[in-house]
């Protein structure tokens, strides 16, 4: 039987068995950019966010409020360029222009990981600023009235609850940069939509391969979906507000069962 | 009995806005003074400035002697002597009670993990609060969480402690549990600074009042004198509208 006396589901079977390798290869490639960018792109959105939502202290000097000033521009102009521009035309403008301009080839993965990297750096900035700021300034009170200084708050007190509240959002991203990748495809890189291409232009079968690809793009995006839901409801821990019965200096009547050696939550 | 603290001619403005003028008190150890006075009177900010959290305007803050406010004295060293009870509490969400009354002595003051958790119960048992050591504090009431407040700023052994309306922002029936532990630590010869609307503490506890009204103090005096022989008609007029009910 030939490609062309087959039905839509024969069609999508035999680019299974005939590239799966190559799909499952695409996939991987896929996610392991997703991945590795997304958490990238999260340290450098920490970073600049940290920044971003430093002030200057009053007794600073000079230098150190205009290094500050000057630093703050810099990252400003970096968020709105690389969210203000598609992520298509940034990886060809820097993969072809690193290697015109310094004539620094780079290699696939070195070039897709800089690129959604940087990318998703510049959206997680916003991001991470959005999140210190959602965090209740008692929560930073409380912290510097026992004598932390503004970066311990910051590590200790501020950027783990802020974390908390931007894990949907760190989520959107990772799933965002699965299917984003597939722009990478204008560089070379060998993931899930370059194999999607090869697979249309070797069969000329785009329907089938399409869906075969969009099958798999799903399952992808919705299984990390999931596991960031899940991830989420283990850090916030039980929901129940379990009060005490057996504090002997408060009003309780009322109130649930508190079990100390579970630690209350139970 | 040895001076703390010396409040000299302190000046808040934010804007045009004077809301603390030319202040003047002493804190010696062992007092407990509360500060009373109407909402707006300046109480709060008065306790801010005392603990940097805001910027006075003018005036000295001398700790032992040196002037924080010039800062003859690192501002974070100093704000481990002189610890705070806030209004809403302020405790870290993302940590248990242990936790809360830990962390502050093992990245500020650096001791070990094992004195410090020895400490951390020790003040915990002190509040009552020794059974809930694993609790997140979104998991207790308000009285609870402020129990475990006071026992975080104890643990860092303060040598003075400033109270921010500490019962303002708990339900009638869990005011008494917070109050009972401020009146044993009075007991313990803690110094204490309360700003407070509670008038039976302010009365039975402290061994000086100051009553704040404009920004300023308009009397200040034993809680005897305040009380039942205010000289300003002012202080007169706000005590006895609690008089009346």
């Amino acid at each position: 039987m030939t490609i062309a006396e087959m039905n839509f589901f024969q069609r999508m079977l035999y680019i299974l068995e005939r590239y799966g390798g190559s799909l499952v290869k695409g996939a991987a490639t896929t996610m392991a950019i997703a991945i590795i960018c997304t958490l990238l792109g999260c340290v450098i959105g920490f970073a600049v966010g940290l920044v971003q939502t430093t002030e200057p202290h009053k007794k600073d000097g000079l230098v150190k409020r205009g290094v500050l000033r000057v630093v703050k521009v810099i990252l400003t102009a970096y968020v709105e360029v690389f969210r203000g521009t598609p992520m298509m035309l940034q990886a060809a403008f820097i993969y072809y222009g690193m290697s015109q301009l310094f004539g620094i080839n780079l290699g696939m993965w070195s070039a897709a990981i800089i690129i959604v990297s940087i990318n998703t750096g510049a959206y997680m900035a916003e991001t991470v600023r959005g999140g210190i700021l959602s965090v209740d300034p008692g929560q930073s009170e409380g912290a510097r009235a026992i004598g932390m200084s503004h970066f311990q708050t910051m590590m200790l007190v501020i950027l783990p609850q802020a974390l908390r509240n931007i894990m949907p959002q760190i989520g959107n991203n990772l799933i965002i940069n699965i299917k984003d990748t597939c722009v990478l495809s204008i560089i070379g890189t060998v993931e899930l939509f370059f194999t999607f291409r090869s697979i249309s232009g070797a069969l000329y079968t785009y329907f089938e391969a399409a869906s075969v690809t969009m099958i798999i793009y799903f399952i992808l995006t919705f299984t990390c979906s999931r596991l960031l839901r899940w991830a989420e409801s283990k850090m916030d821990g039980p929901s129940n507000f379990d009060l005490a019965t057996t504090d002997t200096l408060a009003f309780t009547s009322g109130l649930t069962r508190y079990d100390a050696k579970k630690g209350g939550t139970h | 009995m040895s001076e703390i603290l010396r409040i000299e001619h302190l000046v808040k403005t934010f804007g045009t806005n004077e809301v603390l003028r030319d202040i003047d008190f002493t804190v010696s150890k062992g007092d407990v003074i509360s500060i009373i006075g109407a909402s707006g009177s300046g109480k709060s900010t008065l306790l801010r400035c005392i603990n940097m959290l805001e910027e006075a305007t003018g005036g000295k803050i001398l700790y032992h002697g040196k002037n924080i406010l010039a800062g003859e004295l690192d501002e974070d060293q100093y704000r481990t002597k002189v610890g705070m009870v806030f209004q809403s509490f302020n405790l870290f969400n993302n940590y248990t009670v242990l936790e809360n009354c830990i962390i502050g002595q093992t990245h500020v003051l650096k001791r070990s993990k094992a004195s410090a958790r020895d400490k951390a119960l020790e003040y915990l048992s002190k509040v009552g609060m020794e059974l809930y050591i694993n609790a997140k504090p979104r998991q207790l009431s308000g009285g609870q969480k402020q129990r475990v407040a006071i026992a975080r700023a104890l643990a860092m052994d303060p040598e003075v402690l400033l109270f921010d309306e500490p019962t303002s922002a708990l339900d009638p029936e869990m005011v008494g549990e917070v109050l009972d532990v401020m009146k044993a630590l009075a007991e313990t010869g803690m110094t204490m600074l309360v700003v407070t609307h509670e008038m039976a503490f302010a009365r039975d506890v402290s061994n000086r009042v100051i009553y704040m009204a404009d920004g300023r103090i308009e009397e200040e005096g034993s809680p005897k004198d305040v009380f039942y022989a205010p000289k300003s008609p002012r202080t007169r007029d706000f005590l006895s509208r609690f008089s009346q009910n």
